[in-house]
């Protein structure tokens, strides 16, 4: 009996092996750009909004053209947020004949991508993998800011703007992303005019009840509270401070970007909360405007930072590609040392850099402006 | 054909046995051929450790579920441990210049026997038990290990090494340190040695250890306090003893497993996705549906499960939807009464051997 399911299964495998060996038939005169996110799971917005802000800046430049007047395919695989997965999805995207690289979103998997990427000598542009490990190679450049740079930008911030005397810090601390900020905003105060008061961590596993933290801060005095941690705990967060009566002001990074989309959540409950991130979906110049039109009229919904993040990577690579004057038939390692030789001699104006626009170092750190939003009546104003 | 005439009519322990072996090997070949020629895909390529790593983990898991008939639900943790010692100790020789193979067989042994230790270590006290303990045990243990890894940091400098469950600040570590297990962020950089020959050579061994244990006078011991435990006391088997040997032996080869995910991939984190429960429990699902007690189904199911939702990545986001419709017809196609009898009515059996009954 084992032996005929045995070799119904034997057959089976060898189908989806050969399934698997299918070679796409590859165009001379495209440039494939291929996307890595996590589009399923718990991390999925931000996949989805990288997908789908790439996929508006793609549009507009194979109708205005292409780049060198090569159009551009575009496909974006799932890694939900594992690096193993990521991995699975980056030799996907090779068989499919990508020559540069969009992504990883989410830090972790990127980190483990980045190191195939630097063996292929592939070129990516990462939206928002934000540990300085993700650029060790030379061959990845960010477009978001460096965790490091939003700890100590954040406790500049405040400390400047005279937002608080005592502070309190929520984090997640099984996460790369929130850690990392957490590390830096702590080294940082101790130069700036506060008092860090409590540090209270949470892990993946408790991220459902904060009222222990939140009591801890309440009792320490904070009159602020920093969130470096991801939207959907922090609308809990919010939620939970409410009910127990403690009204602080609120201080979030770019993770928490999306409070405002949370499912069931009282957006009332987050007026006042400041947040840094570099893109606010309601300012008035045209390239925003433009793309929030956009997006809004594709997907239904509002961009959050990431989306426009991955809307300035794709029109980064463009810039890129146009000053090293790329062409689709080159080689992947080719094309990879024209566009590493190009980034640091390029300005982008993106949605996300502010007047001075995009511009990077050798090592792949980007350089743009903070810029810090308060929520007011249910939308983002720069503050 | 005087050889055919032996392979009928050898034990069936010893053929099924053989049979194993056989797959590993040809499968191996053929992939050597498929890779060599250039057809296999990138994706196939780089799915072929991952494969070995739970084909491991699942040998080791069905020694513990499907002889000792104990359920663990840690064998995540196990790997877990496994996985993070070994990188340590492969991060920590990188400077010192020492053969990479030899470093990489230390790892290998190290990774091995810290999970078989705190296999020992758990199994000491809760296999003593009756009941369900073990589960609940081993469950408790794949958490723990996650969350302290998430808050261990160590980093080395010139004074040797410092620890610290806080953060990296509290290290206190010399400019030219470095931090090795850096929390949340884990190890990074951890050299990359897991080959498809290191991974089927490490399932061959597993395979080697598994079926001589099982086949042996301990195993027949432990396959006899499975099915009755009173009856076992009475011919005067230790109990404890045996229990706790199959369930290091397994714990180890998860450990193995685990040694080889760690150094398939250049950043290690003890997130719930790679190491927690979800992942103890998707083993048990290989063990399950593969057959418990059967080692070869544990490395068929494991696979085909991980491989499945990979290779129908085309389908996007449908290929989850079709996971869970595959897992549910093959639970059916192998363990529902009416397709037993469906298979035994239209099954190949006829058309290779006149045997007539397997014993599951």
């Amino acid at each position: 009996m084992k032996k005929a399911v045995s070799i119904l299964l034997a057959a089976a495998m060898a189908v989806s092996t050969l399934a698997g060996c299918g070679s796409s038939s590859k165009k001379e005169d495209v440039f494939y750009i291929g996307g890595i996110g996590p589009t399923t799971g718990a991390e999925a917005i931000y996949g989805t909004a990288v997908k789908n802000g790439a996929q508006i800046a793609i549009d507009e430049i194979n109708e205005a053209g292409g780049i060198n007047g090569y159009k551009i395919e575009y496909k974006f695989e799932d890694d939900q947020h594992d690096a193993e997965k990521s991995v699975n999805a980056y030799n996907t995207l090779k068989d499919w004949g990508m020559q540069i690289l969009m992504g990883t979103v989410t830090t972790a998997p990127c980190v483990a991508v980045v190191d195939k990427t630097a063996a292929d000598n592939l070129f990516e542009v990462t939206p928002s993998a934000s540990s300085t490990d993700v650029i060790a190679n030379g061959n990845v450049f960010q477009i978001c800011f460096t965790d490091p740079n939003q700890g100590t930008a954040s406790a500049q911030y405040i400390g400047e703007k005279k937002l608080a005397k005592k502070v309190a810090i929520i984090y997640d601390s099984s996460d790369v992303y929130s850690s990392g900020i957490e590390e830096k905003f702590v080294a940082e105060a101790d130069n700036q005019d506060f008092e860090v008061v409590a540090e209270e961590a949470f892990t993946a596993d408790s991220k459902t009840d904060f009222s222990t933290q939140l009591k801890k801060a309440q009792d320490a005095g904070a009159d602020l509270v920093f969130l470096p941690i991801y939207y959907t705990e922090a609308s809990i967060i919010l939620k939970q401070a409410d009910t127990m009566g403690y009204d602080p002001e609120f201080f979030g990074c770019d993770g928490m970007d999306g409070i405002l989309s949370v499912e069931n959540f009282d957006t009332s409950l987050a007026e006042g909360l400041m947040l840094l991130t570099p893109f606010a979906a309601d300012a008035t110049d045209d390239a925003t405007t433009k793309f929030v039109s956009t997006y809004k009229d594709e997907y239904k919904d509002t961009p959050n930072q990431f989306a426009a993040d991955a809307y300035d990577a794709i029109y980064t690579i463009k810039a890129a590609a146009e000053k090293a004057d790329i062409k689709p038939n080159m080689s992947v390692s080719d094309i990879c040392d024209a566009l590493k030789a190009a980034m640091p001699e390029i300005n982008v104006q993106g949605l996300t850099g502010g007047d001075e626009g995009l511009t990077w170092s050798e090592t792949g750190e980007v350089s743009k402006q903070p810029k810090a939003v308060k929520i007011e009546n249910g939308a983002y104003v720069g503050m | 054909m005087k050889k055919m005439f032996d392979f009928k009519n050898m034990k069936k322990g010893t053929k099924d046995q053989l049979i194993t072996y056989a797959m590993v090997i040809v499968v191996f070949v053929i992939v050597q051929i498929l890779a060599s020629t250039g057809i296999m895909s990138s994706l196939m390529q780089g799915l072929l450790v991952p494969l070995c790593t739970y084909s491991i983990v699942a040998i080791g898991l069905n020694l513990c579920v499907g002889y000792l008939g104990e359920l663990s639900l840690g064998h995540a943790g196990f790997m877990c441990v496994g996985a993070f010692s070994s990188a340590f100790f492969s991060k920590c020789m990188m400077t010192t210049g020492m053969n990479e193979n030899l470093r990489f067989f230390l790892a290998l042994i190290l990774g091995t026997v810290v999970a078989a230790f705190f296999g020992f270590l758990i199994g000491i006290p809760v296999l003593r038990l009756r009941g369900d303990y073990l589960a609940i045990v081993t469950l408790a243990f794949g958490e723990i290990i996650k969350n302290v890894i998430n808050v261990l940091y160590i980093g080395r400098d010139a004074d040797g090494f410092h620890f610290s469950m806080k953060d990296t600040a509290s290290l206190h570590i010399a400019d030219d340190g470095e931090v090795i297990i850096n929390g949340a962020k884990g190890i990074t950089g951890t050299p990359h040695q897991s080959t498809f020959f290191i991974g089927v050579v490490l399932i061959l061994i597993s395979l080697f250890v598994v079926y001589n244990l099982v086949n042996s006078r301990s195993g027949r011991a432990i396959m006899a306090i499975r099915d009755n435990r009173i009856a076992a006391e009475s011919v005067g088997i230790n109990i404890t003893k045996f229990k706790l040997m199959a369930f290091t032996i397994s714990a180890a080869i998860a450990g193995a497993g685990g040694v080889l995910y760690a150094h398939n991939l250049s950043t290690l984190n003890a997130l719930p996705a790679n190491f927690g429960y979800n992942m103890s429990i998707m083993i048990l699902v290989f063990v399950v549906l593969g057959g418990m007690g059967s080692f070869r189904g544990s490395i068929i199911s494991a696979v085909i499960l991980t491989m499945l939702p990979e290779v129908l990545r085309g389908l996007s986001d449908y290929r989850m939807l079709i996971y869970a419709i595959v897992l549910i017809a093959m639970m059916l196609f192998n363990w529902a009464p009416k397709a037993i009898e469906w298979r035994q009515r239209h099954s190949l059996k006829g058309l290779f051997a006149k045997k007539t009954k397997e014993v599951q």
